[in-house]
């Protein structure tokens, strides 16, 4: 593989991952980290359609005209996540309740909207597809470090699997901490999760 | 009847609050919560945009998407129709449609308002406080019992929820300028613990219940 093509792919990830860095798509990275489950469904639904997106935005990049390509990039999201939406209604019923409406409002989330504008319009195919997969990634790993935090201390548990023995059970020692189920505990693991990244990479701090 | 609108002002208000129950609309809400008078100004417009596009999403949905919409036109044909699955591509058209002739009408009739406004009306098209309010009135329109009087209360009133929570980050926001802050939390990580905060003392409010 050609470096500028792994490049694509690996810098959004560590380097300028949406999230961390440009504080993009935070609404549905907050609500519906509170399981692994909807964590990692959300991770894959927002992948699929940042791919999706990307590829088709760049196939057709040269027939749309400027004035309109918003409108052209909010139809093609829209339509993405239609389908995958009903896709998640059909086969995973269950966590697609759990999830309500967060699937939907992928619609709105800035990743998609500020990929396929800043990148997608403007390169070929392949490398929009490495780019969508990449963000993809780097806004899963964000989610599923948090997902890990908020679920595992908050209940005990992984992907619905006990963990640590809450106290309510025979030899049971841990005590789950409610408040990180709460909609306040994610915003203090993505707070402090900021912090910590930020003590490595000093030179993200800001000044304010 | 006045009761159950009581009660859900106070619901959009604290435990059903947009951005901090729901975390909608966080990239506006994170970035424009500098200043107390552009939250303000922000707050202003999501409220009047709310108010407008959930009722009228409301009808959309009512009359045209849901399953058996079409029952109203007495074609049998149409009755058996269920339009559910466009509604999302629907709702976004409408806010996009909306924002932009709320824009040209401030802009004609209200120009101070229009130049209070102006910058922030665009913003609103793809800020998901609005989509969510219109998809959480139709998962509340899919219970039954809905009424188009509710979808206005509940347009006003999380409309509502959201601008104060702004304003109020915002008012914090402020003061925290005079405050020693670890480098590494400096800016948008001591608002994210700042807005955990102003969520916890929201959520104090679940036990309130007037039914």
């Amino acid at each position: 593989m050609a470096t500028p093509k792994f490049k694509t792919l690996y810098d959004p990830v560590f380097n300028n991952n949406p999230i961390m860095l440009q504080v993009l798509g935070i609404c549905s990275a907050l609500a519906v980290t509170t399981s692994m489950k909807t964590t990692v469904t959300m991770c894959i639904a927002v992948v699929v359609v940042l791919m999706g997106a990307n590829i088709v935005v760049s196939a057709i990049r040269r027939f749309i005209p400027g004035s309109i390509r918003m409108i052209v990039q909010m139809v093609v999201i829209a339509s993405l996540v239609i389908v995958v939406d009903q896709f998640l209604k059909a086969f995973a019923y269950q966590i697609s309740k759990e999830l309500t409406v967060f699937v939907s409002l992928i619609i709105t989330n800035c990743i998609v909207m500020g990929r396929t504008e800043a990148f997608a319009i403007k390169n070929n195919v392949i490398d929009s597809a490495l780019d969508g997969l990449g963000n993809g990634l780097g806004y899963s790993v964000v989610l599923l470090v948090v997902g890990t935090v908020r679920e595992l201390f908050g209940m005990g548990t992984l992907f619905g699997v006990k963990i640590l023995l809450p106290v309510t059970e025979a030899g049971g020692w841990y005590y789950p901490n409610g408040l990180l189920v709460q909609p306040a505990g994610a915003f203090f693991v993505v707070g402090f999760l900021i912090w910590v990244v930020r003590i490595f990479r000093p030179e993200l701090q800001e000044s304010e | 009847m006045f009761l159950d609108a009581l009660a859900m002002f106070i619901e959009c208000l604290t435990t059903k609050n947009l951005a901090l129950g729901y975390f909608l609309g966080m990239c506006t809400f994170l970035v424009l919560s500098k200043r107390v008078d552009t939250a303000f100004g922000l707050g202003i417009a999501v409220v009047i945009v709310q108010a407008i596009t959930v009722p009228v999403n409301y009808l959309l949905y009512h009359y045209l998407l849901r399953e058996g919409a079409f029952a109203w036109t007495g074609i049998e044909v149409l009755a058996g129709l269920d339009l559910s699955f466009i509604a999302l591509i629907t709702y976004i058209g409408v806010i996009a449609a909306i924002v932009q002739i709320l824009e040209m009408i401030l802009d004609k009739f209200f120009p101070p308002l229009y130049n209070a406004l102006g910058i922030f009306l665009p913003l609103i098209t793809v800020n998901c406080a609005i989509l969510g309010g219109s998809l959480f009135m139709e998962m509340d329109a899919r219970q039954g019992n809905y009424t188009f009087l509710k979808s206005v209360e509940y347009g006003v009133f999380s409309g509502l929820g959201w601008s104060v929570a702004i304003v109020l980050l915002a008012g914090i926001r402020e003061k925290l300028r005079y405050a020693h802050i670890p480098n590494g939390l400096k800016g948008i990580g001591i608002t994210f613990i700042t807005v955990g905060l102003l969520a916890m003392c929201f959520m104090c409010f679940s036990g309130i219940q007037l039914h």
